[in-house]
């Protein structure tokens, strides 16, 4: 008997929540636009500071290994920089969408 | 991104206002590389050897420089043939990089800033590189978007040609993010700090045109050899 109360509760919940969240988004749009802005100046500005992170964080790795690679095969140089170049174009290509995101958001404040 | 036209010099001029900024400016980067070119050609014509080096460092000195660089690269990456490949992929480059080269002069407005010009370019490269496959491999190569396996070529399928298709947006898009990100860090702070300061940002935009344009050539030289690599 308890399970069954629980399945229902749980299938009551996830019927609603939904519902609930819909609702609440209708309410916003006619009311005023401030909370919507304020909610885009913040998600534009995290947008591209997470980017930045994390593409920094993989840059980072990446020179590191290129560097200790060059270092004790000195020969080797100018292979691994074609490669060095493209993938850290790769990591940086990444963060350069994020920014891009970043930027159609600012447009809609 | 946005809707407000910037202001240029060329914009100025009044039989030119009609023209939208970046196509104006395309043009101009045309119109140096081909006046650029008319002078090599001439200078080379009345050479008597063509093999020897300029003693000085000059314009023609510079474009071979390119020229070998991209040479050594697609030798690298593609082969022996790969050097059929190397004035199609050069000639993007130096395209590119007199494009971000001319947002540096104070003035002017890069064309690959716009988004437009961006994939125009990449989407040459695209048919370019499909166009290059076909006519090595003939229909077969089809089979690439296939993959390695025949029981799992309907998994492959889908996969190969959203990367396929996600090709030139990713080109056209990083390019315009860069060199966009660049400008606006300029623009921010010659705002804030008039002297000096903006020299910093005009040595990073340096750095980035170059590479930036490096980088669009070489992922262009590289998606032509995997279209005409004999592997699959």
């Amino acid at each position: 008997m308890r399970k069954v109360i629980e399945k229902v509760m749980v299938v009551s919940f996830l019927l609603f929540v939904p519902a609930i969240c819909f609702a609440a988004e209708e309410g916003t749009q006619g009311v005023e636009n401030a909370s919507i802005k304020t909610a885009l100046a913040i998600a534009s500005g995290l947008a591209i500071a997470i980017a930045a992170f994390g593409g920094a964080f993989g840059q980072s790795r990446a020179i590191t290994a290129a560097m200790e690679g060059i270092s004790r095969n000195p020969e080797a140089q100018p292979r691994m920089f074609v490669l060095l170049i493209l993938g850290l174009a790769f990591i940086e290509s990444l963060v350069i969408y994020a920014f891009v995101i970043s930027l159609m958001l600012q447009g809609k404040i | 991104m946005s809707g407000k036209e910037p202001e240029t010099l060329l914009g100025h001029l009044p039989f030119l206002k009609e023209i939208p900024v970046h196509t104006l400016h395309s043009i101009l980067t045309a119109i140096i590389l081909s006046g650029i070119s008319i002078y090599i050609f001439i200078k080379l014509k009345r050479l008597d050897d063509y093999t020897t080096p300029d003693e000085k460092p000059s314009i023609r000195g510079f474009f071979e420089f390119i020229t070998q660089f991209f040479s050594d690269i697609l030798t690298g990456i593609v082969g022996e043939e790969g050097k059929k490949f190397v004035p199609f992929v050069t000639s993007i480059f130096v395209f590119i990089l007199f494009s971000n080269l001319l947002g540096l002069i104070p003035g002017f407005y890069p064309p690959t800033m716009n988004i437009n010009t961006n994939a125009g370019i990449a989407g040459f490269v695209f048919l370019s590189y499909n166009y290059f496959g076909f006519r090595a491999h003939g229909i077969s190569y089809l089979k690439q978007f296939l993959g390695p396996i025949p029981l799992l070529a309907f998994l492959f399928l889908p996969v190969e040609m959203i990367s396929h298709i996600f090709r030139p947006v990713s080109l056209s898009i990083r390019l315009f993010g860069n060199i966009f990100g660049d400008h606006t860090a300029l623009e921010t702070f010659t705002s804030l700090v008039p002297i000096l300061v903006p020299s910093i940002f005009m040595l990073l935009g340096l750095i980035v045109s170059i590479v930036q344009a490096f980088v669009f050539a070489l992922l262009s030289g590289i998606y032509i050899s995997l279209a005409i690599s004999h592997e699959h």
